[in-house]
C-alpha cells in the first residue's frame, strides 16, 4: 500500500511559533519519506533539544527525542545496531554546534551512512533567544542584552573538514527545494550534513524571511533580489569524480571558500559529496564480514532461555 | 591455610616486563596445582615509575593477598627500597648484588615523602642510607639474601653461548629473576620454557634467548642456593581451573549473555574489557552464522551513553564500561534512559576518586554515586560483583534485570578486581540464563510503548520492528511516548516507573540480593571486591575458635531492607567494611533499616585490602580494643 503524505504525520499538536521556519523543515522531511516511499517502521527520527527537538513527535515514524546536544550519539548507535533503518538526525545549531559540536566532529569521521538536519537560526528561541554559534561576531538579536561577543562557527565548513562526506544547505521556505535536498542526503552513501537555514520570527530580527528574500536589498535597487541562491544554477561541481588527492583536496577547498559566502549572496545546494570515502559500515564488515545480514539488532542470542554463544575456546585456552 | 602459603613478589620499573614476569610466574604455580590470587599496583605512568605485582600460591582455596611476601625477586634498587621490609623472618630476596652500594636519593623514581620515611628508619637503625643499609635490616631480621649479580650472569651466558649481545640484554632481566625464584624453590622450569614459547611464538630467536636466560639463571640459582626453607613442588590439580585476568569475568560474560553493542572511551582501569571484546568481537553461535560484537571507542563518555542507549532501543543488549570520571559524564543520560524504560548495562570498574584522585589505584568510592546518580527520581539498579567468577554470572544476571525491568542497571567493579589474576572454576555459560522480560518479535493492532499494565511493565517494542513504531522523549510522555505535561499522567507516569523497584526486591531472588556467609554476634557487612579479604580473614578467625558472620550484599539499589534487616536480626555487633573513607554501605544501610554500625573497617590509600589487615582488626574488635573506625593502611 502506497504511503500519502498525510500518513507521516501525527496527530500531535504543534506549538511552534507562528512563521516559525521549523514548519518548512518538518514538511519537506514529511514530503521526503512519502516520496522516497520509506515505510514507517523503517525509518527513525532523532532529535536533539529545543524548539527542533520537537519535530521527531510529529512525524509518524520511530521518533527519539534525545538530549542536548546528544543527538548524534544515539542515532549513531541505533544505526549501527541495526543499519537497515534510516536514519535522520535532526536538532538546532546550538545543540549541533555548541553543546554538541565535539559529537558532530566525531561523527564526520565516522562517516556513518546517516543524515543530520541542523535547524540553524542563530538563536536559543526556547530559553528566550540567546545567541547560538551561528550568530555572527557583534550582531544583536533582540533580546540579547549586548552584542554577541563570539565569532561564528560555520556548519559547512566544519562539517567538510570534519569528514562528513555530503554536505548542503537549504532554506527553509524554499521546501520543494530542501525536500529535493533531504531525498539527495538520504540516498547519500554515507554521513550527510544539511544546514537550513531557518529564520526564527521571534528572537531573530536580524537574519528574518524578508532579510534572506532581500527585501532591503530590493528597496536599495529597486529590484527583486533574494540573497539565497541555488550552486546548481552555477556552474559549481561538488561531487568528487575519482580517488585521487588532488580531486579530493580541489573539492574540499571548494567548498569551504563557497561556504564562505555570506551576506548578499547565500548560496544553497550541495557544496561538497564524496562516495569514494568508505562508510562505517565498510570499515566494520573488513573486520566482521557479515556485518551486514546479521548486525548486533537481529542476531539471535539464545535459544530456550539458554546463551548460544560458544566461547569454549577462550575458556580452554584459561584453562591450566 | 594449607601446608603452602607462599606470597612472591615481583618488581621493577613499568614498562621492564613485570607484568609479564608474574603472569608467567601465576601460570606455573597454577598449571602446579595451586590456588593463585595475584594482584598489580602501578603509578599512573608508561614507562619507569615502580610497579609490583604479589603472587600469593596455596595448596588450599584463597580469595586474597597477605602482608607477608615470602619471597621477593628484584632486579632494580626501588623494589628493594620500597618492599624489604615487608619480607619476614625466614623469607627470602633475590637482588641485584650490583646494586649494592646505591643510595636512596640517586633512585629518581622515589617521591620525597618515602625517601624521608626511609631515611628515618635507616636512621634510626644505625644503617647507611643504601641498598646495602636497607639488606642489612633484612638480614638482621632473619631473611636469607640471595646476591646475584645479573650483569655476571648476562656475561657468563653470553660467553656460554657465543651470543655477545646478550651481555647487555637488560631486557632479559625478568625472565632472569623469575627463573632464580623458580630455581630457589625448586619449582620445575618446563611450564616457564613453555609460556615463552607461547609468548614468543612469532619470534623464535627471542624465545631461544629467553629460553637460555632461563635455563642459566634457574641452574644458577639451584647450584648456588640451598638455604631457602620453602619449595613449591606441585600439589593436587582441582579440576576445570581457568586462570583468569580481573576483567575476563565480565567481559566473558557480556559475550555469553548476548550483549552486541559496546561503547566505551578510554580510562583506567575499564577500558581493558572494552579492548578485550574488541579483540574477541567475533563470536561463534551454537548452529547459526557467526555472530560479533560491535564495539565502539567514541568520543567521549557522554557519547558511549548515547549510543549505547540507541543500541539498545534497537532490542541490542547493549553496553558500557567505565570508572569515576567516565560515569560523571554519562548521568544526564542515565537519567533519559531511566524515564524512557531503556535496558542497559554499565559496567563501573571503580577507583580511586574524587576527581581524577589516584587513578591507577583502587577504590571503592563511588556506591552513593551510583545510587544516586543522574537528576530526578527514577528506577535503577546497583549491584555489586564480590570476585572475578562472580562477576561472570553476574554480567549475565544484569542484562536480565535490565531487560525484565526496563531499567538502567549499573554493574559495580573495581580496580582491585581489574588487576587481580586467580585461579578459579572455569566460567560455566549454562548457567547463564537470557531473559529478555516483555521484548517483541512482532506487534498487532495499537501499539503503546509505555501502556499503564497492572505491575507497571509495557510490552517493549524496538527500532525497526514492523507496526511496532513508538516514539521516546526525556520530557515526561504519555503512553505513546508523547510529551505531556498534563498532572495526572504524570502522577501515573512515575508511579508506574517507580513502581519497579518494588518489583525488584519482590521477584530477584533473595539469594541473588544477599549472599550470607554465616550470621553470628559479630557480623560484618560489605559489598563488592572485599568479599575475598573478608573470607580468609574470618577463616583465620574461625581456626582460633572465633566465629565472625559475614554478609555480602549484592543488590544494593534497590535496597533489600527486609531481608538484611531478618539475616542481622540476631547480631549484636555489625562491623562494616569498604574501600572508602566514609563507609558508604553504612549510610545506606542505617538510611534503610535504621540501624547503627558498630566498628568500621575502611582503607582508602589507593590499595586493596589484605586478609591480614582485616583479620587484625577484626581481632581487636573481637577483644574490645578497637576503635569505632580502623582505618589500613598496608601496602607501598
Amino acid at each position: 500500500m502506497a504511503l500519502k503524505l498525510a500518513d507521516y504525520k501525527t496527530e500531535v499538536h504543534n506549538d511552534w511559533c507562528p512563521g516559525c521556519g521549523d514548519f518548512g523543515i518538518v514538511n519537506a522531511l514529511q514530503m521526503a519519506l512519502a516520496e522516497m516511499g520509506i515505510e514507517r517502521d523503517k525509518a527513525t527520527i532523532f532529535s536533539g533539544i529545543g524548539c527542533s527537538g520537537k519535530t521527531s513527535h510529529f512525524i509518524n515514524t520511530y521518533g527519539v527525542h534525545t538530549l542536548h546536544g546528544r543527538v548524534l550519539t544515539f542515532a549513531q548507535g541505533g544505526k549501527l545496531a541495526n543499519p537497515e533503518m534510516t536514519v535522520i538526525a535532526v536538532g538546532g545549531d546550538g545543540d549541533g554546534l555548541g553543546i554538541g559540536a565535539g559529537h558532530f566532529v566525531a561523527a564526520g569521521r565516522r562517516n556513518i551512512d546517516m543524515t543530520y538536519i541542523i535547524f540553524d537560526n542563530g538563536v536559543y528561541g526556547l530559553t528566550k533567544g540567546q545567541a547560538s554559534p551561528t550568530l555572527r561576531l557583534g550582531e544583536k538579536t533582540k533580546s540579547l542584552p549586548s552584542p554577541n561577543t563570539n565569532y561564528n562557527v560555520n556548519p559547512i565548513g566544519l562539517a567538510v573538514v570534519s569528514g562528513f562526506t555530503f554536505v548542503a544547505r537549504g532554506y527553509s521556505y524554499d521546501v520543494r527545494h530542501l525536500k529535493d535536498l533531504i531525498i539527495k542526503a538520504v540516498r547519500h552513501k554515507g554521513l550527510s550534513f544539511l544546514d537550513v537555514l531557518q529564520p526564527c520570527p521571534t528572537y531573530n530580527d536580524i537574519n528574518t524571511r524578508d532579510w534572506y528574500a532581500g527585501v532591503d536589498l530590493a528597496q536599495e535597487s529597486m529590484d527583486r533580489h533574494s540573497r539565497i541562491y541555488k550552486l546548481e544554477d552555477t556552474n559549481f561541481d561538488p561531487m568528487v569524480h575519482y580517488d585521487d588527492e588532488t580531486e579530493v583536496n580541489e573539492k574540499l577547498s571548494q567548498a569551504l571558500i563557497k561556504s564562505l559566502e555570506w551576506g548578499n549572496k547565500i548560496p544553497t545546494g550541495v557544496f561538497y559529496q564524496n562516495e569514494i570515502i568508505s562508510q562505517y559500515s565498510t570499515r566494520l564488515t573488513d573486520k566482521i564480514p557479515n556485518y551486514l545480514e546479521n548486525p548486533p539488532a537481529k542476531q539471535r542470542i539464545s535459544e530456550n532461555g539458554s546463551p548460544t554463544t560458544d566461547v569454549s575456546e577462550i575458556l580452554d585456552s584459561l584453562r591450566v | 591455610m594449607g601446608s603452602i602459603d607462599f606470597t612472591w613478589l615481583i618488581g621493577g620499573p613499568q614498562g621492564s616486563g613485570v607484568d609479564s614476569g608474574a603472569n608467567v610466574f601465576s601460570k606455573v604455580c597454577a598449571e602446579m596445582g595451586y590456588g593463585v590470587f595475584g594482584k598489580r599496583e602501578f603509578h599512573s605512568n608508561i614507562k619507569g615509575d615502580h610497579s609490583y605485582f604479589t603472587v600469593r600460591v596455596s595448596d588450599e582455596e584463597i580469595h586474597s593477598n597477605v602482608n607477608d611476601v615470602t619471597l621477593m625477586a628484584s632486579f632494580d634498587a626501588e623494589t628493594i627500597f620500597r618492599h624489604f621490609d615487608e619480607v619476614p623472618t625466614g623469607g627470602g630476596i633475590i637482588y641485584d648484588s650490583d646494586l649494592d652500594k646505591i643510595t636512596i636519593d640517586e633512585v629518581h623514581t622515589l617521591d620525597n615523602y618515602f625517601k624521608e620515611r626511609l631515611h628515618k628508619e635507616l636512621e634510626s637503625k644505625s644503617k647507611p642510607f643504601t641498598i646495602t643499609g636497607a639488606l642489612e635490616i633484612a638480614k638482621e631480621k632473619g631473611v636469607n639474601l640471595y646476591p646475584v649479580s645479573f650483569r655476571e650472569i648476562l656475561s657468563n651466558l653470553a660467553e656460554k653461548t657465543e651470543n655477545p649481545k646478550l651481555k647487555g640484554l637488560v631486557r632479559l632481566f625478568n625472565v632472569l629473576a623469575v627463573s632464580l625464584s623458580l630455581g630457589l624453590v625448586k619449582m620445575p622450569l618446563d611450564p616457564l620454557l613453555q609460556s615463552i614459547d607461547s609468548i614468543f611464538s612469532k619470534k623464535p630467536q627471542i624465545a631461544e634467548i629467553n629460553k637460555q636466560a632461563a635455563n642459566f639463571a634457574y641452574d644458577y640459582a639451584k647450584s648456588k642456593f640451598n638455604n631457602f626453607s620453602y619449595a613449591l613442588t606441585g600439589t593436587t590439580k582441582q579440576p576445570d581451573t581457568i586462570l583468569v585476568q580481573g576483567h575476563f569475568g565480565t567481559s566473558i560474560g557480556k559475550m555469553v549473555s548476548g550483549c552486541r553493542f559496546q561503547s566505551y572511551y578510554p580510562i583506567t582501569p575499564a577500558s581493558d574489557e572494552s579492548v578485550y571484546l574488541e579483540s574477541n568481537e567475533l563470536l561463534e553461535i551454537q548452529n547459526d552464522r557467526p555472530g560479533s560484537t560491535i564495539v565502539i571507542q567514541t568520543e567521549d563518555e557522554i557519547s558511549a551513553m548515547g549510543m549505547m542507549i540507541g543500541a539498545a532501543l534497537t532490542g541490542t543488549r547493549s553496553s558500557t564500561s567505565t570508572s569515576g570520571p567516565g560515569f560523571a559524564l554519562m548521568t544526564e543520560a542515565l537519567g533519559w534512559a531511566g524515564i524512557n524504560e531503556v535496558p542497559i548495562v554499565i559496567t563501573l570498574y571503580q577507583r580511586s576518586g574524587p576527581s581524577t584522585g589516584l587513578p591507577t589505584r583502587h577504590g571503592q568510592d563511588d556506591l552513593l554515586f551510583a545510587v544516586h546518580a543522574g537528576h530526578g527520581d527514577f528506577p535503577k539498579i546497583v549491584y555489586a560483583s564480590g570476585d572475578i567468577e562472580e562477576s561472570f554470572y553476574d554480567t549475565g544476571r544484569c542484562f536480565n534485570y535490565a531487560d525484565v525491568y526496563q531499567i538502567p542497571v549499573i554493574h559495580m567493579m573495581d580496580k582491585f578486581l581489574s588487576s587481580s589474576v586467580v585461579t578459579c572454576k572455569k566460567f560455566d555459560p549454562q548457567k547463564i540464563s537470557i531473559d529478555r522480560g516483555l521484548l517483541l518479535d512482532k506487534v498487532d493492532g495499537e501499539y503503546k510503548r509505555f501502556a499503564f499494565t497492572d505491575d507497571g511493565i509495557s510490552p517493549r517494542s524496538r527500532l525497526g520492528l514492523d507496526n511496532g513504531v513508538f516514539w521516546n522523549t526525556g520530557d515526561e510522555s504519555d503512553e505513546f511516548g508523547h510529551i505531556t505535561e498534563d498532572p495526572q499522567i504524570r502522577i501515573k507516569m512515575m508511579d508506574k516507573r517507580m513502581s519497579r523497584l518494588d518489583l525488584v526486591i519482590k521477584r530477584i531472588p533473595d539469594d541473588e540480593q544477599v549472599v550470607s556467609f554465616g550470621v553470628y554476634d559479630y557480623t560484618i557487612i560489605s559489598w563488592g571486591s572485599t568479599k575475598g579479604p573478608i573470607l580468609d580473614a574470618i577463616s583465620m578467625l574461625k581456626k582460633e575458635g572465633i566465629n565472625v558472620g559475614f554478609i555480602q550484599i549484592k543488590l544494593i539499589h534497590p535496597f533489600p531492607s527486609d531481608y538484611v534487616k531478618s539475616l542481622l536480626k540476631d547480631t549484636k555487633t555489625i562491623i562494616d567494611i569498604e574501600a572508602n573513607h566514609s563507609g558508604q554501605l553504612g549510610k545506606i544501610f542505617k538510611q534503610n533499616i535504621s540501624r547503627e554500625i558498630d566498628y568500621f573497617i575502611l582503607k582508602y590509600t589507593g590499595r586493596g585490602m589484605t586478609s591480614t589487615e582485616i583479620y587484625d582488626s577484626l581481632k581487636k574488635i573481637v577483644e574490645n580494643k578497637a576503635n569505632k573506625r580502623e582505618v589500613l593502611s598496608h601496602g607501598s
